[in-house]
């Protein structure tokens, strides 16, 4: 047990340090005044230059947000967060919507080469056998710039900050806007109704495969500020994308809150794969700071025939409560959720998926690992349901939890609920402890422990990684190691 | 010159202790066994010499190359040559064979400051070494040892001694568990690794490993010292008289 008391030890002076994204950029910020009311939601609309239904949108989703009260039902704790004492809107002073690249101020531009993340297009093209990624950057409360916007416009995607698809598709934008994810749907997404900012919209035309990948970054600077992402993708009968997103936040002593909305609609035979690398500011070694990521993320499997896949690799925020799933509609729709949350320090985890079954032969798969390390607690929380008229429908699952150490917590809590005596669902769960047997071992052979224990976890989270695209795999691989670095002994 | 030297070791585990001041030495070159009763410290002295934890060290020294090695890291002594065949080799479920075996074999060339092997090199050093031990390509794409037989993870255990090229190589009851032809080829894996600069450490509860592996020296260990050193000789006595000497001797 002497592995395990070290791996205690080291874990209780944890460098969380380890957090490379922890910088923030010194940028001139227009921002709302403190706090929330009407005006606040007014003011947002206004500054969006928004048509009158959006605004009266908004308002009606403010009035409604008045009445919830938050949920308590998952496994999170945390002191109340005072929605008074926030900044809703911030956006970087200098791009009052830049027209290219030259307008976007060069220190945000430093900001994401430093993330990594090419926004120059001429860049990405000098990569040898780098595979094209579309990009739209997400700074605090507005997009900076979308990369490959013409060339996906000749194969006539829509990819632009959602609040230039308000002003160019207001058709598209009004009629699904909501409609995964209604205006009602619970506390945090409510919230973001009222004050979204900005985020993604994609639309995919009838018969069109995506020629790149598209991705959104998303990075919180300013302090207080909350960050309300909503993004929009629709694909229409036949097409196909696969959607990559990533966040990162600077590492500051006060929480940060991040209530995101993303809603997916998938029309006949049309497959929509989303990929997310959560990556926000954990917190540090004390467990202060850190943001609180309450997301909504829903898939609408809306036609015939038509697939939604979710894959997931979370290693970031203080308090994660998100439950990214799909309502199968469709006749023959198809469900998908791989997820690898990993949790060290004192983050919270709650998260897991929901597949609704509502139509004939509609299938799901859900493959959910949990890594916990540190103090941290990591629950699944799943629900698989069919109704009435799900005829054949069938799910399976399976929910691994690893544990590093002996001060932290996993959880696994399905809920499944069935209506209809032909569906099939099964339900598999482990829960196991890296052994010191594994470690020892490993070590005998020459490796250290830090990079035994990232080989022993990768191959637990093996079945997952590959289904992220090659790129995000590599990206998340390293990203699971920092996150348990200093998690053994 | 010797390669291996344990002086007067004292190891407990709680308030138990397993190793009553050991003593041995082993030359380069030799193979030494160890042979005694279950329950007297062997698999103790294996761990301690290759540095797991949960085992107190109250006293003495465990010299490789003349440096006490005591101090180091599991995988620091493995980089300086220490290498231990397990009684029961672990399953390291979806971590692929190959990737661990060249995780483990760069990890030593780096703590070494050699450089790393090149995939095709390293693709060729697996071949050679798995073709003469009768490790099939169906198990190197296998996840480590997951589902492997008995005789199986023997087998992925010497391959990697035969990638690792130690210096000393601890055989820690490799014979338990394995049939007859089993026996036979990890045996003659461990002969084809014999060499001038390289020693090994055969511990084993029966003279039957020995008739395959000759040692060179062979030491009767029990209550926690080594009772009588002697050559090959000792362990034909040992395999007619039982331990029962040495038993009743520490009884009196």
């Amino acid at each position: 047990m002497a592995a395990l008391k070290e791996t205690v030890s080291v874990v209780e002076s944890i460098d969380v340090d380890a957090y490379k994204y922890g910088f923030s950029t010194d940028i001139e910020s227009e921002k709302a005044p403190k706090g929330l009311n009407e005006d606040i939601v007014r003011y947002i609309s206004a500054k969006k230059n928004e048509p009158a239904w959006l605004t009266q949108w908004r308002l009606d989703a403010y009035k409604r947000w008045l009445t919830m009260t938050e949920p308590n039902w998952a496994r999170v704790h945390y002191p109340s967060v005072d929605y008074q004492d926030l900044y809703y809107y911030a956006a970087p002073k200098s791009t009052p919507g830049p027209k290219s690249l030259d307008d976007v101020d060069p220190e945000l531009l430093r900001t994401y080469e430093k993330l990594g993340i090419p926004l120059r297009e001429q860049e990405i093209l000098a990569g040898v056998e780098t595979r094209r990624v579309a990009v739209d950057a997400v700074f605090d409360s507005v997009s900076v710039a979308t990369t490959f916007k013409e060339e996906l416009g000749r194969a006539g995607v829509i990819f632009c900050p959602i609040s230039e698809a308000v002003q160019t598709h207001p058709e598209l934008v009004k009629k699904y806007l909501g409609s995964v994810v209604p205006v009602t749907d619970n506390f945090y997404a409510t919230l973001n109704s009222a004050v979204f900012s900005d985020g993604s919209f994609v639309y995919i035309p009838k018969g069109v495969r995506c020629p790149m990948e598209l991705s959104t970054y998303f990075r919180i600077n300013e302090q207080k500020t909350g960050q309300f992402e909503r993004t929009l993708i629709i694909a229409d009968e036949g097409s196909y994308v696969s959607y990559l997103e990533g966040c990162t936040a600077p590492k500051r002593d006060e929480n940060q809150l991040h209530a995101a909305v993303v809603e997916l609609v998938a029309l006949d035979d049309a497959e929509i794969k989303y990929s997310t690398v959560q990556n926000w500011y954990p917190g540090d070694s004390e467990g202060r700071g850190g943001i609180y990521n309450f997301v909504t993320k829903r898939g609408d499997c809306r036609g015939r025939n038509s697939h939604i896949s979710w894959t997931q690799v979370e290693t970031g925020s203080a308090i994660t409560w998100k439950y990214p799933s799909c309502i199968l509609r469709g006749e023959g729709s198809q469900g998908e959720f791989y997820s690898i949350a990993v949790s060290n320090g004192y983050q919270q985890v709650d998260s897991g998926t929901k597949m609704l079954h509502l139509g004939k032969n509609t299938k799901s798969r859900i493959i959910s690992k949990g890594i916990s390390a540190g103090r941290s607690q990591n629950t699944y929380r799943g629900q698989v349901s069919a109704h009435r008229k799900a005829d054949g429908a069938r799910n399976f699952t399976q929910c691994d939890s690893l544990l590093i150490g002996q001060d932290c917590g996993a959880h696994t809590v399905p809920y499944i609920e069935s209506k209809n005596p032909s569906a099939q669902f099964e339900h598999e769960a482990t829960t196991s402890k890296i052994s010191e047997d594994q470690l020892f071992y490993a070590m005998q052979r020459g490796l250290p422990a830090e990079e035994a224990t990232a080989l022993i976890v990768n191959g637990f989270v093996r079945d997952v990684l590959q289904q992220l695209p090659m790129e995000f795999a590599v990206e998340a691989q390293k990203l699971i190691s920092i996150s348990l670095e200093g998690s053994v002994g | 010159m010797t390669m291996l030297e344990v002086k007067n070791l004292h190891v407990s585990v709680g308030d138990r202790e397993i190793l009553k001041g050991l003593t041995l030495t082993v030359k380069p070159g030799e193979v030494a066994a160890i042979m005694g009763p279950n329950g007297t410290g062997k698999s103790t002295l294996s761990y301690v010499i290759s540095g797991r934890e949960g085992y107190e060290i109250n006293e003495g020294e465990v010299l490789l190359d003349g440096e006490n090695i005591l101090d180091l890291e599991p995988h620091e002594r493995a980089a300086k040559g220490v290498f231990l065949a397990f009684q029961y080799p672990v399953e390291i479920p979806g971590v692929g064979t190959m990737t661990f075996l060249k995780a483990a074999m760069n990890a030593q060339r780096r703590a070494r400051g050699e450089e790393e092997l090149a995939t095709p090199d390293f693709m060729k050093c697996v071949k050679d070494a798995s073709a003469k031990l009768g490790v099939s390509q169906e198990m190197l794409k296998r996840p480590l040892n997951s589902g492997f037989s008995g005789g199986e993870k023997k087998r992925m255990d010497i391959l990697q001694m035969a990638l690792l090229q130690p210096r000393l190589g601890i055989l820690d009851e490799t014979d338990s568990g394995l049939d007859i032809d089993a026996l036979r080829v990890v045996s003659e894996g461990v002969n084809s690794l014999r060499a001038p600069d390289r020693a090994f450490l055969v511990i084993t509860h029966y003279q039957r490993l020995l008739d395959y592996i000759k040692p060179d020296t062979v030491h009767v260990m029990a209550q926690g010292i080594i009772q009588r050193s002697g050559g090959p000789e000792l362990a034909l006595e040992l395999e007619k008289h039982g331990y029962q000497d040495y038993l009743s001797e520490e009884a009196a």
